[in-house]
């Protein structure tokens, strides 16, 4: 039997078990943001302990930054708060931070790949959840606490127990129009939203190696909104070409070399799993969610089921969701009113996401009643969109095309829901206030869903305004 | 977090059955609340929208419950704690006055961030969380002990297998929960690691 990539890595990082029986692991990239790491850095001040290793960990702020302006001092001073404290702690640290005047800010989640920092083979962990998203190079990627941040900053190890594995395999062929996001909201969906608790999850299958890294970090992204804390596929050919030429990618020969070292971390063939999923890629259809959580989706051509064809357990969460989303069981969800419409997040925030937006968009104009608002994931990605011509084609259509943050995938920023205002996002949680509104609603689709939604005013198959000539 | 010294293997306090599955991090403390440099004010914030609606006024909630004001025991369904990785969400709980969770299941990230801080999170079949639920909201006085070396937990006598991650349980029963010492210890065989991880040393 063989080794699946999880275990080969977890192996080559470990240090020792621990007096408790958990593994000391070491961590090969460390991600940092302003929300969850004051706390540590505080941590670390009261120990009277260094940081070890501070060229291993890479900082930037994202999530409360305005997206409209970015002069300081910030409007919101707890915000700007924030933003000092960071910046205090990565220079007294030493810490490379890409502050918002360095052309390289974004969200963590999408600079890491971006600046070539995330590669196969490597362990990844940032204070925020979806570090899973880094999994698509064929790396452990896992977000962990403010506590767990000290101890990578004090020691550049973690205390971790190891995770089961579970091979999900995806079939066949994404009809076209179906996205990663599609595929991702459907395992959650049919997986649970706790049916990852205590499992990495290894993505394979003709469909997952056929979809682009961009769209590999989509579904790896989501994994975390189906309670396994790592996701991840296989470093490839795909994989190879998207690292050369990043700046913090090996170069020449080394790339050569790296590559031999890449291939030989990827699962062997015969490798064992602890448990093994299987889905036909073909009957996915565009997903939309009408719930409180990522579970809670249907297919576009799909009704909200009836209470009583769910568990006991999804039952009472349906009702609460009844309650909260304003919809019954059975309605459909074309044909949704909407007021907001965002795309953006480390989910859809990346030039790809921008570009299936936009080709929805082009031409066209946003329903009067809709906010729609496009939030490039990262500098690099707003500098890439305007040489396309893709803000253009967004202001033409009536969106507001913003600047790079998280924005209004979690409102720790001024870009919030107000009241019940229902948004169609492309970010990745529809809890209950996530959108910064207590009473919002938020329905999670692709990008070209919520393109598809600011044009109509209504949750529409974002298929049907694509030309003949837009084959996939 | 307190009693740091010593561990904790006997967790005794008042009940507070919180109804639900699938209660997210963004519920427990809304993200609008971690606009924070410190953990210490967030106990006023936990289960915010949950307990009081937009005008600021109280909302129907076991935490809003004055008979209630001395639960340090959090009583919860299945997989609590689910979403966003933030700390936050335990701290604040914390800080309200909850010193341990006993469930049917909890959120991976949100199970390691308890025992970070020293906070047991146990897990009970349902039958048993159904039973415990009940006795807490027909008396809000009784005291629910959560025994880890013992693996159980009780209530007005009647007691119900628990467990947790044997890593979680050794640390707290050891009080070695702050790992940050631990790890240190072994620092000579992370200075060799650096220098032997290919990705580390430029693939030579």
């Amino acid at each position: 039997m063989g080794t699946n990539l999880f275990n080969k890595i977890w192996d080559l990082h470990r240090i020792r078990t621990l007096p408790d029986g958990m593994d000391q692991i070491f961590i090969g990239l460390h991600l940092l943001h302003e929300v969850t790491s004051p706390q540590a850095f505080r941590m670390l001040e009261q120990k009277e302990l260094a940081v070890k290793y501070p060229e291993r960990t890479f900082a930037t702020v994202d999530h409360i930054i305005p997206t409209d302006s970015r002069s300081r001092p910030l409007e919101d001073p707890l915000a700007e708060e924030m933003l000092r404290v960071l910046e205090d702690n990565t220079r007294r640290h030493g810490i490379p931070f890409f502050g918002l005047d360095s052309e390289d800010q974004g969200i963590i989640h999408i600079i890491g790949p971006e600046l070539g920092l995330t590669q196969p083979g490597m362990t990844i962990s940032c204070g925020d959840s979806h570090t899973s998203t880094h999994g698509a190079f064929g790396a452990i990627a896992f977000g962990i606490g403010t506590s767990q941040v000290r101890d990578i900053l004090a020691t550049q190890t973690l205390a971790l127990n190891r995770s089961r594995v579970r091979k999900i395999e995806v079939k066949g062929k994404l009809l076209k129009g179906v996205t990663a996001k599609d595929l991702a909201l459907k395992l959650i969906q049919q997986l649970g939203v706790k049916g990852g608790v205590g499992y990495a999850y290894e993505y394979c299958g003709e469909a997952v190696s056929n979809l682009s890294m961009e769209e590999r970090m989509t579904l790896c992204n989501m994994t975390i909104e189906g309670g396994a804390r790592v996701g991840y596929v296989n470093p490839d050919e795909t994989t190879f070409a998207y690292l050369k030429g990043k700046r913090f990618a090996p170069s020449g020969r080394a790339f050569e070399r790296a590559e031999v070292f890449w291939k030989s971390i990827a699962s062997d063939p015969d490798a064992a799993y602890d448990d093994h999923f299987v889905i036909q890629a073909g009957e996915i259809e565009p997903m939309v969610t009408w719930g409180i959580n990522p579970g809670q989706a249907i297919g576009i051509d799909q009704r909200i089921p009836f209470p009583e064809d769910l568990s006991d357990d999804e039952a009472e969460v349906a009702e609460k969701a009844f309650r909260h989303m304003g919809f019954r069981e059975g309605d459909p969800v074309r044909g949704r009113r909407i007021d907001v419409a965002f795309i953006g997040s480390c989910t859809n925030g990346r030039i790809s996401d921008l570009r299936e937006a936009a080709r929805v968009a082009r031409g066209m104009k946003k329903a009067d009643h809709v906010r729609a608002l496009v939030v490039p994931g990262s500098m690099a990605v707003d500098r890439q969109a305007k040489e396309e011509g893709l803000d253009l084609i967004f202001k033409e259509a009536g969106f507001e095309y913003r600047q790079a943050g998280c924005s209004m995938c979690l409102a720790m920023n001024p870009d919030k829901l107000e009241g019940n205002q229902i948004s169609a996002s492309s970010s990745n949680r529809n809890f209950i206030g996530r959108q910064g509104s207590p009473e919002g609603r938020t329905l999670l689709m692709s990008p070209a869903m919520v393109a598809a939604a600011a044009i109509t005013g209504y949750v529409t198959d974002s298929r049907e305004l694509w030309g003949e000539a837009d084959g996939r | 977090m307190a009693d740091k010294s010593a561990g904790r293997s006997v967790i005794k306090g008042m009940g507070l059955p919180l109804m639900g599955n699938d209660i997210d991090t963004d519920r427990i403390i809304p993200a609008r609340f971690m606009k924070c440099v410190t953990f210490d004010g967030l106990g006023a914030y936990a289960f915010f929208d949950e307990r009081y609606d937009v005008n600021g006024d109280q909302k129907d909630h076991i935490m809003n419950d004055e008979r209630y004001a001395e639960g340090s025991i959090l009583l919860v369904n299945k997989n609590f704690g689910c979403g966003s990785s933030r700390e936050h969400a335990p701290q604040a709980l914390y800080h309200w006055g909850i010193r341990g969770f006993v469930g049917e299941s909890f959120a991976e990230i949100f199970a390691g961030n308890c025992n970070s801080l020293g906070l047991p999170a146990v897990r009970v079949s349902r039958e048993a969380i159904g039973k415990l639920m009940e006795i807490c909201m027909a008396n809000p006085s009784p005291v629910l002990t959560i025994d880890l070396k013992e693996g159980y937990v009780s209530a007005e006598g009647t007691a119900f297998p628990a467990s947790l991650p044997e890593g979680y349980r050794r640390a707290l029963i050891e009080g070695t929960w702050d790992v940050t010492q631990t790890l240190l210890e072994g620092s000579g065989e992370v200075d060799r690691k650096y220098r032997e991880l290919p990705y580390l040393r430029g693939f030579t």
